[in-house]
């Protein structure tokens, strides 16, 4: 039998249909993958046994309907990773952080949730910046995940969704789950060769995920191909009556739209999306993009998104405000890490000092100060004001477009330690990214092409809000062009 | 800067070393919503029951958990709102409060800050003083009405060194209803909070229980020469009765006016009623007030309301207390005090239609009003623990009205129908009080006292108040039963 964790997801599910093989020989391999991959530190959590458990429960389904001849689901005996800010009913869920100690959910969240009732396989739960809060998944408090991409030394995989990236990326797991509040799916998914979307704005339920900033989470799926995003997707989306901001709407059949012709299609560039010292390469890859687009038949029109240099500060400001706000539960009183201090304040603060790192100390301090009496107008008011023009320019350009074709990132993965402590630069990561989720669109990051040092970059493509679709179809038709077939050579 | 051109009666100034000051008091009242489960959870709202039993993920701050509103309680805060006669707003908002204490979850209480679900109204009230004497109605603003989530309970009297959280209230609804300060004395804040029990009960937005404490207040007091400048206000927290609200506003109010008058000023601070000491003290100073760093709610997206729902409500409201009265004016032709006083509280209102419906509807007011409320209130009863039901009383009022028994024994009568003796015909029949109307026999006894004063009956034709006398002496004669009309006709018959 060939190495089944080279198979897509869409071709394991395949192979499992024709009977080429089970979902437990799937799973058994997969789980020796992860455990040959300590190296990079893609889980905070394994859940092996329970794995093997759920692949043999899948393949009996599976027999199953096929005797009484009904269906599968769609994620049927597939072994995947999930993001650990989803929680996990019986399965410890961190969020990266110390603070959350050995908290066990007696609950699933909607996403996961979904993807068990569609027969998915958990391997177990990926790494990722504390809170979501990163770019290069070094705030975790279980370390660092180190890119499968290498280059003389070490590279982070990006982040916040790091672990889902390198886990992919590796073959530790099919695809894997991840969160993007500001590029923490789109910008680890450049960074490591794989395909990642986060969709519009309330297609997945949040309902179970531990919130970051509320008005700008969103999960979605890090996979091998566009398409095993679309089947990862569909699952993973859906109306849930439990999160006040899900969107009622049916859940299209993207898989389908994957390959599908893009003749005619109005691809958009907008100007703006260029900043001082982005490597040429980066540049060159976007114009080789515009090309392969137009070679595959769409149109191509400069537009301008001309308040898009406002949205990097906006968005650290927003999302540092709800981030402070939403983090404040985490007080040592009902769940969690306490560290007992001599009163009630004394308590408070010895625990979130001890149960919470730099990084996420530094934007609860930001969030506190920035809706604070007297700076509230200057700041959050401003940053509301400054999202509200974003969804406008981007209002305008769906005039003149159907989506967007942009870099995923200013720059390829960078060696871990470099950026971590200049929080400025760090921020810069996002800056392509955080567009899409300050006016909730849907964008997607698919691998294009290997720099000089033979490392991955990525490029984005965002859609009109609900409209994945186009955005699936539009992708796709860069993966085939693209033509990407690299991979990290095993070296862990 | 608001103005408050009102100034209080002299009477309910309060006399100082230097002069005369006036009180100037707004309240906040949180009041319960009578709803089954949570604003924001599907959890229960049950009262007493065993401690964190009423609790689900979203109440207890769990990770991930996210509010989802709940609809009743949109619907009772505008129903409240338009029995406040206030503007309902088609637009509003959830805001976060957040500050870190115990019984709080998730570090955050959701609100509505700035843009509340009811905007201004104004509701009238009668005060009423200590010795029960109705003073004028007054018209006080409502500021705006609000819904927010209760926090849960910290229980510091179990241990000497920890303190234990119950959450069965955490999330549970409260509308809180801010007045403008326009109220003058510890009776017209007592009326005030009188009349908004009346009112959301009437509605049954809220059951009113201040024992339960579904509804309490916040009070806002401050002193001022009369008519004067306003002075520097504190808030009194969580009074949780009415002889609270009177005790805290009368230590409070002299508080201030000692430090004014010794040349001190007051410093704006939030302050705690102490009921067993009957003083309030100091809570938390200006400088200590929290920064709350409100913000929208980015779980919850904002309320728009349709016209038409609010519309729905509106016509399927229970009569306000103020209509009522309006209507009972013009319906039974009562005076604006009698009508104010039967159409208060919708147990009253309701007493009083079924007693004059089919009746003298004036004779069936003072009844109510005076004898009735009398034996009430000398009984420590209250209408739901009236010995005599509406019909009962009715059944009184016939008699009266069809001249079985006079308006004198009827007070006998009722009297004995209170104390559980029988209906009124019942009482009438077995001590045979029923009035004599046989003409013969009154005239025999009005023959026997002619005769028995004769200086008297000389006297009549040049002072005809004297007949009032013979009257006395035939009703006295019959034991109170003789028809007073028919005594008093053919007493002028024969003496005049």
């Amino acid at each position: 039998m060939s190495d089944l964790t080279k198979l897509t997801l869409s071709g394991a599910l395949d192979g499992m249909a024709k009977g080429d093989f089970t979902s437990a020989e799937l799973t058994q391999a997969h789980i020796k993958a992860c455990k040959d991959a300590v190296k990079l530190n893609a889980f905070v959590t394994d859940t092996h046994e329970l794995a093997m458990d759920m692949a043999k429960a899948s393949d009996m389904r599976r027999q199953k309907a096929k005797s009484s001849g009904q269906s599968v689901g769609k994620l049927e005996g597939a072994p995947l990773g999930i993001k650990d800010l989803f929680c996990t009913e019986g399965v410890k869920t961190t969020a990266g952080s110390k603070i959350l100690g050995e908290f066990t959910p007696p609950y699933e969240s909607s996403v996961s949730a979904n993807m068990k009732a569609d027969g998915m396989v958990m391997l177990g739960k990926l790494n990722l910046d504390e809170f979501a809060m990163g770019s290069s998944n070094e705030t975790s408090a279980f370390g660092p995940v180190i890119n499968p991409w290498r280059k003389g030394q070490d590279l982070v995989p990006g982040g916040s969704s790091g672990g889902s990236a390198s886990a992919v990326a590796a073959d530790l797991c099919l695809g894997a789950t991840a969160t993007d509040t500001g590029g923490s799916i789109r910008q680890p998914a450049s960074f490591t060769g794989t395909v990642g979307i986060k969709p519009t704005y309330g297609r997945c339920s949040r309902w179970g995920t531990v919130a970051f900033a509320s008005s700008l989470d969103q999960a979605g799926p890090i996979a091998k191909t566009v398409k095993d995003s679309a089947i990862l997707l569909e699952s993973m989306s859906g109306y849930d009556p439990k999160d006040s901001t899900s969107i009622n709407a049916p859940v299209p059949d993207w898989a389908s739209a994957c390959g599908a012709s893009i003749k005619g299609l109005r691809i958009g560039i907008p100007k703006e999306y260029t900043i001082d010292g982005m490597p040429a390469e980066i540049e060159k890859l976007w114009q080789q993009g515009i090309e392969w687009l137009k070679a595959a038949g769409a149109e191509i029109v400069d537009v301008s998104l001309p308040h898009t240099k406002y949205a990097l500060p906006a968005y650290y400001v927003v999302a540092p405000a709800e981030a402070s706000s939403n983090l404040a539960r985490y007080d040592g009183m009902r769940y969690g890490l306490r560290v007992e201090g001599a009163d009630l304040a004394d308590t408070y603060e010895r625990t979130r000092t001890e149960g919470f790192g730099a990084e996420v100390r530094r934007r609860i301090m930001i969030g506190t100060y920035v809706l604070s009496a007297g700076y509230y107008d200057a700041y959050y008011l401003r940053a509301q004001k400054v999202r509200t023009r974003i969804a406008e320019d981007f209002k305008a350009a769906w005039e003149k477009c159907d989506a967007l074709l942009t870099p995923t990132c200013p720059s390829a993965p960078f060696a871990v330690g470099r950026k971590v402590n200049d929080p400025i630069t760090m921020y810069l990561n996002d800056i392509f990214t955080v567009t899409a989720n300050l006016a909730g669109l849907p964008g997607i990051s698919i691998p294009a092409a290997l720099d000089a040092d033979g490392l991955p970059l990525g490029l984005q493509i965002i859609g009109r809000a609900m409209d994945e679709e186009t955005v699936f179809k539009a992708a796709s038709a860069l993966e085939d062009a693209a033509g990407f077939t690299a991979k990290p050579e095993k070296w862990w | 800067m608001f103005i408050a051109p009102r100034v209080a009666d002299a009477k309910d100034w309060i006399k100082g070393e230097t002069g005369d000051w006036e009180i100037i008091l707004g309240l906040e009242v949180h009041a319960q919503v009578a709803s089954k489960s949570k604003l924001f959870s599907g959890a229960a709202t049950e009262y007493g029951a065993a401690p964190n039993t009423q609790v689900s993920l979203v109440d207890a701050g769990m990770p991930g958990m996210l509010p989802v509103v709940n609809e009743f309680c949109l619907e009772q805060a505008v129903k409240t709102g338009l029995g406040l006669n206030a503007q309902i707003n088609l637009f509003s908002r959830f805001d976060r409060k957040n500050y870190f204490y115990v019984d709080l979850p998730q570090g955050y209480q959701i609100s509505q800050f700035e843009f509340p679900i009811v905007g201004e109204g104004e509701i009238e009230i009668t005060p009423i003083d200590a010795n029960g004497k109705t003073g004028d109605p007054v018209i006080v603003g409502i500021e705006r009405l609000h819904l927010e989530q209760d926090a849960g309970k910290s229980v510091h009297d179990l241990s000497p060194t920890e303190t234990y959280v119950d959450l069965n209230r955490s999330g549970v609804c409260l509308m809180e209803i801010v007045s403008k300060p326009d109220m003058r004395s510890p009776d017209e804040a007592s009326a005030y909070v009188e009349r908004l029990r009346t009112i959301v009960r009437a509605l049954g937005t809220c059951d009113g229980d201040m024992e339960k404490g579904n509804l309490r207040a916040d009070v806002n007091v401050s002193v001022r020469r009369p008519g004067g400048e306003l002075g520097t206000r504190c808030e009194i927290k969580n009074v949780n009765s009415m002889r609270f609200i009177r005790q805290a506003i009368n230590y409070e109010a002299r508080r201030q006016i000692d430090i004014l008058e010794a040349g001190g000023e007051i410093d704006q601070e939030t302050r705690l009623f102490d009921s067993d000491k009957g003083e309030t003290r100091t809570m938390r100073s200006k400088e200590d007030a929290h920064d709350y760093r409100y913000f929208p709610d980015p779980d919850l997206l904002p309320i728009k309301l349709e016209q038409s729902f609010v519309d729905g409500i509106k016509a399927n409201m229970p009569e306000m207390p103020g209509a009522r009265k309006a209507r009972f004016m013009a319906q039974y032709s009562l005076s604006e005090y009698d009508a104010r006083l039967l159409s208060g509280d919708s147990e009253t209102a309701a007493f009083y239609e079924t007693l004059a419906t089919g009746r003298d509807a004036k004779i069936a007011a003072n009844w109510m009003l005076g004898d009735f409320f009398g034996a009430l209130n000398k009984s420590e009863k209250d209408l739901s623990s009236s010995p005599v039901s509406a019909d009962a009383l009715g059944g009184l009022i016939d008699r009266i009205s069809d001249d079985t028994i006079s308006g004198k024994i009827a007070k006998d009568v009722f009297e004995k129908m209170f104390d559980g003796q029988g209906t009124a015909d019942e009482i009438i029949d077995r001590d045979g009080l029923k009035q004599v109307t046989d003409m013969g026999a009154i005239e025999a006894m009005v023959d026997k006292v002619i005769v028995d004063n004769p200086d008297q009956a000389a006297k009549v034709k040049d002072n005809p108040k004297l007949i009032g006398f013979f009257v006395g002496q035939v009703m006295k004669a019959s034991g109170g039963k003789a028809n007073p009309g028919a005594v008093n006709q053919i007493l002028r018959k024969k003496l005049e």
